[in-house]
């Protein structure tokens, strides 16, 4: 019953959309009182696909298994997390997540927005009802997650076994608050071409969304790595696979967007690129979300495993983003922009920024998209894998970041490239003196790999002499200093914290990847071996019995300079399903971890043993973290918040 | 050129994520090191996106044995990634080889910052003279918008 329900929500929420988005495109402009009934009508559509959500996790936190979804991705002996998180571990399931999203972002606009101009709150919730309308109705029509089963199966199939942990209950979450988030960055832009209107107060009610979506997109790819890092067992953390790659062309484009639109909300320029990049970010968002779903990305060799569904989501995707640039182009040359600026000045770094970020977008699409194309039309074959994304990605994000720190640094309008590149002295020797330090204490024969070091001691070290900087350390004195520091606005620290966030990412990628050990061996019970400072032990194998698994775990003992420590890496067999995974063991030792992995057994009675020490590597997440917790501290900056009573005002003169 | 490449990727170069068996590895390290770095440029053809240093398919065993035979048979490293290429194709390597097939693919990203870089100067300097002024032509309010 409860499911009839939800199902019948699902379909009102639809709806309801559908009449919000026609109601809203047709009339923006004829009723002040029409944005109202958006406002209610967006709350009403987030109420609904909450109750169709809710029975679908019912369901399956219930075992019920008469609802095919469940049969096909659950399993009666799952603990309750995962049983939770079956309902979007699968495509159907995964959908409605990401429209209960989308329903979310479009009800937070709704009460958020009161103080928005009546005309842009309708055009922009009338965008998010259409693409609740659109993605719930292809939801509905070509992947229903309501349908039932009759006779009901007294036993569900189970959740793909690699999917059973942690990861699925915070990855996907994070990851589709990032790329819907986007949406209203996304409806903002139409409703500005639409109207017409658009000046640094749109960017300022933009840049919040924006910031919101970027930081959980910042979040949820670096889970993503983290997850897949653990969890496929050989310690890889980034593949470039075009799964990654699609999450990843949103973050480089959103990167971007954030960066413009602080153009645009100081300086009121930039403001056609700032549109042109918020269609664009949401763009790779649904490209992500849904290219793989549309079967082509996921294999060069097995398109669209359901044809229909691939059709339409092409369709859609066509529809959505070809309207979306149409309109761009029959608008955007209307728009007038403002805000002169030298080309050696804030706006000019931040423009570098964009230019380089965007050409990095632009480098992982081709690299992802180019060997279906070629395929397509010349029936060649050819993989784009690591190694070419390595080398294009590496050779534009580079100079980026030897320019990054100078960006803080420059004034508004006109800056002086000799006086910044002084103050910015003191960073470039300490970058310098920690890389050669870390070389000449670690034998620097490692090649290039100092050089990427440097680069991210420099990009760390520089967002900390901006800080040091502005308070005016070593200008004044140590009191007055401390005093201006505590007094800067957020954003100042939430700028340098992102930047230093990069920095410790690049010093993580550096180190974990030029000074990784290996060590790739059979051990007998009993036996030791060593890897660096290391010392593993294997005590023996013991056979256990998890909840739904059987495994084999293996009983280590590491002993280094870190103390003595037990490891437990474990191969399991899923009972449902019968499917082997490896559960890798990790210490970690200050920012570096020790990864183990138990192989096979080998006929002599031993195991094959796989172990890394991976130096520094933590950074790499650690650093996404920084900047991502930037992000929301920027959010709360005073600014922000206080900007509405002249929204009104803005408002006002904006109605006339 | 080929050095600065060469340093880029190995900055930014993927972990060689192994299932590499201790039963496969030569004896020679400098050999194995060899078949390694071969390795991590070939594409295990059954799997998703793995290269055959990373995969625990059978397929992808088959190929690192092959890789070793042929080094141990004395071949260079460019001699072992033809043979494979001559077996299965273009599509066993991870990293494109410059053909006039693959050219869009290697030029893009390169000529779109080229082009960027390119229009930005032009902008600018159009506008060197305009930052003083108090207004624009409309010309240069143009170029300002397509910024």
């Amino acid at each position: 019953m409860s499911i009839e329900l939800g199902h019948f929500a699902l379909i009102l929420a639809v709806a309801i959309a559908a009449v919000s988005a026609v109601a809203g495109l047709a009339g923006w402009n004829r009723s002040e009182r029409i944005a109202l009934l958006m406002r209610q009508g967006a709350i009403l559509q987030f109420l609904l696909v909450a109750a169709a959500f809710g029975a679908l996790i019912q369901a399956f936190v219930t075992s019920d298994f008469s609802l095919k979804l469940a049969y096909e991705h659950s399993h009666s002996l799952q603990p309750l997390l995962f049983k939770i998180t079956s309902v979007w571990g699968n495509h159907e399931g995964s959908m409605v997540l990401w429209i209960m999203i989308l329903v979310l972002m479009g009800a937070a606009v709704s009460v958020f927005g009161r103080n928005l101009p009546r005309q842009l709150l309708t055009l922009v919730l009338a965008m998010q009802s259409l693409l609740v309308a659109a993605f719930g109705g292809f939801t509905l029509f070509t992947s229903n997650p309501f349908l039932r089963l009759s006779p009901a199966p007294i036993e569900g199939q189970e959740l793909n076994p690699i999917l059973q942990d942690i990861g699925l209950a915070i990855h996907p979450p994070l990851l589709y608050t990032g790329y819907v988030g986007f949406s209203v960055c996304f409806s903002f832009a139409i409703a500005a071409l639409i109207s017409g209107r658009i000046d640094a107060a749109w960017a300022r009610w933009v840049r919040p969304w924006t910031l919101l979506s970027w930081c959980f997109l910042t979040l949820g790819i670096a889970m993503g790595s983290y997850w897949a890092y653990y969890e496929l067992g050989w310690g890889g953390w980034w593949f470039w696979d075009p799964v990654e790659n699609a999450s990843f062309m949103p973050w480089l484009a959103g990167t971007a967007l954030l960066h413009s639109a602080l153009v645009m909300e100081k300086r009121n320029a930039l403001k056609i690129w700032t549109i042109f990049l918020a269609i664009i970010t949401f763009s790779l968002s649904l490209l992500g979300t849904f290219m793989v779903r549309s079967g082509i990305l996921t294999s060069v060799h097995s398109f669209a495993s359901d044809p229909t569904r691939g059709l339409v989501i092409l369709v859609l995707l066509a529809l959505f983003i070809g309207g979306a640039f149409a309109l761009f182009a029959f608008r955007a040359p209307a728009l007038r922009a403002g805000g002169l600026f030298a080309p050696i000045s804030r706006e000019g770094a931040l423009i570098l920024n964009n230019l380089f970020l965007a050409t990095a977008a632009a480098a992982v699409l081709t690299g992802t998209l180019y060997p279906l194309l070629l395929e397509a039309t010349t029936g060649k074959t050819i993989s784009v894998g690591a190694p070419f994304f390595s080398l294009t990605f590496g050779a534009i994000m580079a100079p980026l970041l030897v320019v990054l720190p100078f960006g803080p640094f420059m004034a508004w309008k006109r800056g002086d490239l000799i006086a910044v590149t002084q103050r910015l002295a003191g960073a470039a020797g300490a970058a310098v003196f920690a890389a050669v330090l870390i070389v000449a204490l670690t034998g620097g024969s490692i090649s290039l790999a100092p050089l990427g070091l440097l680069l991210g001691f420099w990009v760390a070290f520089g967002a900390i002499a901006e800080l040091v900087d502005r308070a005016g350390f070593g200008r004044m004195g140590i009191g007055q200093s401390v005093r201006r520091l505590v007094g800067l606005p957020r954003t100042s620290f939430s700028t340098a914290l992102a930047h230093f966030g990069v920095g410790m990412s690049v010093i993580g990628i550096v180190a974990a990847t030029a000074w990784q050990a290996e060590l790739v061996t059979t051990m007998q019970p009993g036996e030791s071996q060593t890897i660096g400072d290391h010392m593993v032990t294997l005590n023996g194998v013991d056979n256990l019995q998890g909840e739904n698994f059987a495994a084999e775990t293996g009983r280590f003992t590491v002993a280094g300079s870190g103390g003595t420590r037990q490891m437990m890496p474990e191969r399991r067999v899923y009972e449902a399903s019968g499917m082997p995974t490896t559960e890798a063991a990790i210490e970690t030792y200050g920012f570096s971890q020790l990864y183990l992995q138990l192989g096979e057994a080998s006929a002599d009675g031993g195991r094959v043993v796989r172990v890394w020490y991976k130096p520094y590597v933590t950074l790499i997440w650690l650093g996404a973290v920084a900047m991502a917790l930037a992000g929301f501290l920027s959010l709360t900056d005073r600014r922000l918040r206080v900007g509405a009573p002249r929204r009104v005002t803005a408002q006002a003169a904006a109605a006339e | 050129m080929r050095p600065l490449l060469a340093l880029l990727m190995l900055v930014w170069l993927a972990l060689p994520a192994v299932a590499v068996n201790p039963d496969e590895m030569l004896s020679d390290p400098a050999l194995e090191a060899r078949a390694r770095a071969i390795s991590e440029g070939l594409r295990c053809l059954v799997c998703q996106n793995q290269s055959i240093d990373d995969s625990d398919a059978d397929l992808a065993h088959e190929l690192r044995v092959i890789v070793r035979e042929r080094l141990t048979a004395g071949d260079t490293d460019a001699e072992v990634t033809q043979y494979l290429v001559d077996r299965y194709g273009e599509f066993v390597l991870l990293k494109p080889v410059l053909a006039p097939h693959t050219v869009i693919l290697w030029v893009a990203a390169p000529a779109i910052l080229i082009i960027g870089g390119i229009v930005l100067v032009i902008v600018a300097r159009r506008r060197r003279g305009v930052v003083t002024e108090a207004a624009l032509t409309a010309d240069e309010q143009k170029a300002l918008d397509e910024l």
